[in-house]
């Protein structure tokens, strides 16, 4: 029948061009992988040297991770990598991933560092939706604000004094927007909460995790 | 119907542009033109996008049967755009994230379909290639226009982030305009975009009502004494 051979000439049509296609795919996949890779783990290690100064540990720090869950202090229902830097195998400090849930617009992804004193090493906003020229003072690169954290410890400010201006706390807000702050605030805060409460289990556990993104 | 270079790239470039009178791609247009180098990054990546579909459409212009075109397009132009998000994210990192759904959504820009479609699968490789680089022009251009007047409005800078693009050593390239400037919330929003392309479609209606009305007005030229344009 020519209507059986037409059909089955166009579908043979279609599959060679889906195998070209594919076939494309696969080729730049693999010559760009290598530096796809590279560029990702680069972009991890900025994000995390930005929190922990690189000449402060001596280990392999992706390398030597945990996976940690915990809704109420992390602001995430998913499980979050700790990374742990030590130097001469004794601990330097961690770095994990946290959500401020209430954000102004969402919830605020920011990779907190602490020290294994509990003292902050410091805090980056690693991904936020708040009002452009707003709220994203929190970003690093826009305005100093996200360095006030630097070396605040529980006790530093007092527990009452953790939050903006607004609400009698030690943390500056900006005009036009207190919601972004008092997000963020807080979730730095519970971050220290959270450290505190498991200090010996993450720097003891061994390793689970597989990177900033789950990919290695 | 003979086609020459020059009416190729009149016509992506300014008579039938893409965003400002097909009006076709509107969402990365209006999401990604907030500063200059996110327009530019996108505007590129879909001209590349735009030469390669088109050279290939054309290319197995005469072994796709009509009734298998669509898939078959969509197929090749969805391949090319992703080469092309693996290549960014390769070699240009941070602008891989700021572009960010922005990147694999080429596919579904209408312009690059739009363009297999009507032009490249009746035409020969070489026109169907500079036909996806004129259109790709043109919509680069109007994402750097539209780029340049929300980030200077917006923030008072221009090129702002040019590292992201040109490595660390472009942070020259980065100008503020206005100093001191507090900075203007509507025109980074995305109320700013749409405003900002209906003035520059309003801008082109009339540059071409102008020069339509002077053509008028120089053929009869004997008849009238003075033919000076007025509005």
């Amino acid at each position: 029948m020519t209507l059986t051979r037409h059909m089955l000439r166009s579908a043979l049509l279609l599959g060679l061009f889906a195998v070209a296609g594919t076939g494309l795919v696969a080729f730049t996949y693999l010559g760009t992988k290598d530096e796809v890779d590279a560029a990702d783990r680069a972009y991890q290690l900025r994000s995390l040297n930005a929190v922990i100064k690189p000449e402060l540990y001596d280990n392999d720090i992706f390398a030597d991770a945990i996976e940690v869950t915990s809704p109420d202090l992390l602001g995430s229902e998913t499980p979050t990598p700790v990374f742990r830097a030590r130097r001469g195998g004794q601990p330097v400090a961690v770095a994990f991933i946290c959500t401020a849930p209430n954000g102004y617009a969402g919830p605020i992804k920011l990779l907190v560092g602490i020290y294994e004193n509990g003292n902050l090493a410091g805090v980056r906003v690693l991904a936020h939706k708040e009002t452009p020229g707003l709220g994203d003072f929190i970003e690093e690169r826009r305005s100093p604000w996200i360095t006030a954290f630097d070396n605040r410890s529980l006790t530093d400010p007092e527990p009452k004094f953790w939050g903006v201006r607004r609400d009698g706390g030690k943390f500056d807000q900006f005009t036009g927007a207190t919601i972004t702050p008092r997000a963020v605030v807080k979730a730095v805060h519970n971050a220290l909460k959270f450290y505190a409460q498991n200090k010996e289990r993450l720097f003891s556990s061994p390793n689970t995790s597989e990177g900033l993104n789950g990919n290695k | 119907m003979e086609i020459n270079s020059r009416e190729i790239l009149n016509e992506g470039l300014w008579r039938n542009n893409t965003s400002l009178v097909q009006v076709l791609g509107l969402c990365p247009l209006l999401a990604v033109s907030n500063s200059v180098v996110n327009g530019l990054g996108l505007g590129l990546a879909t001209m590349l996008v735009l030469i390669a579909s088109n050279a290939s459409v054309s290319l197995i212009r005469h072994v796709v049967r009509p009734e298998l075109r669509i898939p078959i397009f969509v197929l090749v132009i969805a391949s090319l755009v992703t080469a092309v998000e693996l290549a960014v994210k390769a070699f240009l990192y941070d602008l891989y994230l700021v572009l960010g759904i922005f990147l694999p959504l080429i596919v579904t820009n209408c312009v690059v379909i739009a363009r297999a479609e009507s032009f490249a699968s009746k035409n020969n490789v070489g026109h169907s290639a500079l036909d996806g680089l004129a259109m790709g022009l043109g919509f680069t251009a109007v994402l750097l226009v539209l780029g340049a007047i929300r980030e200077v409005l917006g923030r008072g800078t221009l090129m702002d982030q040019a590292d992201l693009m040109f490595g660390a050593s472009a942070q020259w390239m980065t100008v503020t305009v206005l100093h001191d400037y507090r900075g203007f919330l509507l025109a980074i929003l995305p109320p700013g975009a749409f405003i900002g392309l209906g003035l520059l479609i309003a801008v082109k209606n009339v540059i071409d009502h102008r020069q339509k009305s002077t053509a008028r007005q120089a053929v009869p030229a004997p008849s009238q004494p003075s033919p000076v344009a007025s509005d």
